[in-house]
């Protein structure tokens, strides 16, 4: 008796599993501009990042000493980021009617331009850019961000 | 470090490392955090900008740009202005890399919220069909429906407005 209880069970975590990562796989944004070497890192696997790149939750943005990149993402925020960079994409959730959602995101090395979009002008607690040092509130505005070693 | 807004109302950014919050709302006010905990003023200034975030700010995307629709009364019909902006649309899209185009509906005032939300997101699907008939792969296009939460006319309840019936396209 013990088995048909375990399928039970099992089954339902499988869907929710299922629709957990359908969520989480949804596009974020696109890669509108690549120079030099850009990556995106995705599920621990290192892929060149063209133009026309779709960008999700869970990557990360990678250039090199002569890269750069810029991504437009669903709710109109632009970030783009300079050589020797490294952008974690934390969370996106856009929801295209009410305009709320999530959009957090890391820069853990190299310099950041942001221009914050409909998820920011919607509630000044949606947006936040992290540094290993602090985090950056965003109400509806264009800034800079620059992740230096130990040295500077 | 903030940058001087485009926009018509200045944002603000807030700073936070550990129990110390610094809010920045000035152009080109800037902020640096050398340790955890300490998060010092500054200013910097437009010729700093260039050198440190010149690939960045090179890089940055186009902005977003909308067009709007109209159509002519109970007709699938744009209206003749419209079809000039569908003219202007075709070119902005053709100077984009990797085009993105998002029609978005809105309604007036009249009706409930989930009528409104139903009406537009039927409204901006209406425009994505006839955009794919023009020559626009469907799924370039995606479709969003805001109901009457961003009027073009700001007006009372329950007021019928021509001018906040519409679609936007929105291009990225």
């Amino acid at each position: 008796m013990k088995f048909p209880t375990t399928i039970a069970l099992a089954l339902p975590l499988a869907l929710m599993v299922g629709v957990l990562q359908a969520g989480a796989a949804e596009d974020a944004g696109r890669i509108k501009v690549s120079k030099g070497v850009v990556q995106i890192e995705r599920s621990g696997q290192r892929l060149p990042a063209p133009v026309g790149s779709i960008v999700r939750q869970g990557d990360l943005v990678i250039t090199g000493a002569d890269g750069s990149a810029g991504i437009s993402f669903r709710d109109n925020s632009l970030l783009s980021v300079g050589p020797d960079s490294v952008l974690s994409i934390d969370r996106f959730v856009f929801d295209s009617t009410t305009h709320q959602g999530a959009f957090e995101s890391s820069l853990k090395q190299g310099t950041l331009a942001v221009v914050s979009g409909k998820l920011a002008k919607q509630s000044p607690e949606a947006m936040k850019v992290r540094t290993p040092a602090a985090i950056l509130g965003v109400r509806g505005t264009e800034f800079l961000v620059r992740t230096g070693s130990v040295k500077d | 470090m903030l940058l001087p807004g485009k926009g018509p109302t200045p944002g603000a950014l807030t700073v936070t490392s550990g129990d110390e919050t610094r809010t920045l709302d000035q152009p080109y006010a800037a902020a640096r955090v050398s340790r955890p905990g300490s998060v010092s003023g500054q200013k910097t200034s437009e010729t700093e900008v260039r050198q440190t975030f010149g690939p960045a700010l090179e890089a940055q995307p186009g902005r977003p740009v909308s067009f709007y629709l109209y159509f002519l009364a109970d007709t699938d019909e744009f209206t003749p202005e419209s079809k000039q902006v569908v003219t202007q649309l075709f070119a902005e899209i053709a100077r984009r890399p990797a085009p993105e185009i998002v029609a978005i509906g809105h309604t007036d005032r009249v009706g409930s919220v989930p009528y409104n939300d139903a009406l537009s997101l039927r409204r901006a699907e209406r425009v994505r069909d006839e955009l794919v008939k023009l020559g626009i792969p469907r799924g370039r296009i995606s479709v969003a429906g805001r109901g009457a939460r961003e009027p073009e006319v700001r007006t009372a309840e329950k007021v019928a407005e021509a001018r906040n019936r519409r679609v936007e396209i929105s291009v990225r």
